[in-house]
């Protein structure tokens, strides 16, 4: 709810901005320049820095088994950190690979979202809608969300997408052959790399109480269900915390002091 | 095989997701139980991913030297550390106890 509100007063402030923008797009020439320079900026420290954790994926990807060529596969055209991180996790820990998928495929899906309040924000031809998907994930959003007109937001889209996919891919693969060159990649704690890369992601995610009522359910039942579930199926059930709790939200503020 | 068969389905799924967003008409996802729900999945998935990562070998439930490292990074996560810093506390804290033969 609170995301919900300030999406929306973001959304006011930003049409706002773009009318003030387009208004004084004849006269302010140098300015727009110095303006397309910081975006670009801010897109390049965007893409270097999550780009870079692309060796953290090839270190963990071919630390759990998988070979070279799978862990580039995975780097190129999934494309969504979490998501692949999330299945090579699953498939070391021997899950079927339709479970390990589905478990990628639901972190996967807060990019569909992103994709609704981009394809307003870019408003790009239906034919490049397609090539663009590829590149709808956290950072490009984040960035994109955070200019002021349109075509700073592209500008801001295509230069994250293009540095981040650049140096994930190229660190997927250093990464992938270092681990294989290091032969056990647990002794020097590289099995850790994973669960951190996680943690930090979740980190700014526990915003509310109902955040953290859903991260500790889910912890409870993915580590509760694990020693009698087959591989995979637990972090699927941890999924349901979520419906659970919003579940359990719904119904305690509709029946106020009704029950005990 | 099978990790080909995964990496298949993970490749068509998460781009069939990325794709959906952007070619469906605006408000079809806009209904607010939707978005509140897809804003708290991943919270789900990431939370048991992490814990399940750092406390079990395969199915057993195992406290090792991992649960350090993870320490570390939450450390650093408090201290705002950059992204990349995060990750490198809990892979040098978790090498550091397996040396000491924690």
């Amino acid at each position: 709810m609170i995301e919900t509100q300030r999406e929306h007063s973001a959304h006011a402030e930003h049409t706002e901005l773009t009318r003030t923008a387009e208004r004084a797009d004849g006269t302010a020439g140098p300015a727009a320049a110095t303006g397309r320079r910081a975006v670009v900026r801010d897109s390049l420290g965007v893409g270097v820095a999550v780009g870079l954790s692309g060796f953290a994926f090839g270190v963990t990807a071919a630390g759990s088994g998988i070979s070279v060529a799978q862990a580039c596969v995975l780097s190129l055209l999934v494309f969504t950190g979490a998501s692949q991180f999330a299945l090579v996790g699953a498939l070391a820990a021997g899950g079927n690979p339709f479970t390990a998928a589905a478990g990628a495929f639901f972190l996967g899906t807060r990019n569909a979202f992103y994709g609704l309040r981009l394809s307003q924000l870019l408003a790009l031809p239906r034919a490049l809608r397609p090539l663009a998907a590829h590149w709808v994930i956290d950072e490009t959003t984040a960035v994109a969300l955070a200019q002021k007109d349109r075509p700073s937001a592209r500008l801001g889209f295509a230069v994250t997408g293009l540095t981040l996919f650049v140096l994930w891919n190229l660190t997927t693969l250093l990464g992938a052959l270092g681990a294989e060159a290091v032969g056990d990649t647990d002794a020097w704690g590289l099995d850790a790399a994973g669960p951190a890369v996680f943690l930090a992601l979740l980190a700014p995610m526990l915003r509310s109480g109902t955040e953290r009522a859903v991260a500790v359910l889910a912890l409870v039942l993915g580590l509760g269900l694990l020693p009698v579930l087959p591989a995979g199926v637990p972090v699927l059930v941890a999924a349901l915390a979520a419906p659970a709790v919003l579940f359990l939200e719904g119904r305690a503020r509709t029946p106020k002091g009704a029950r005990s | 095989m099978n990790v080909w068969i995964a990496i298949g389905v993970t490749v068509l799924g998460c781009y069939a997701v990325k794709l959906a967003g952007l070619l469906v008409p605006a408000g079809a996802l806009e209904r607010p139980a939707v978005r509140r729900l897809s804003a708290l999945l991943p919270v789900a998935l990431l939370a048991a991913l992490t814990a399940q990562q750092t406390f079990s070998t395969g199915s057993a439930l195992v406290l090792d030297a991992r649960a350090a490292g993870l320490a570390a990074a939450g450390v650093a996560l408090l201290l705002r550390a950059p992204f990349l810093v995060v990750v490198a506390a809990a892979v040098v804290v978790t090498a550091g106890v397996r040396a000491l033969g924690g």
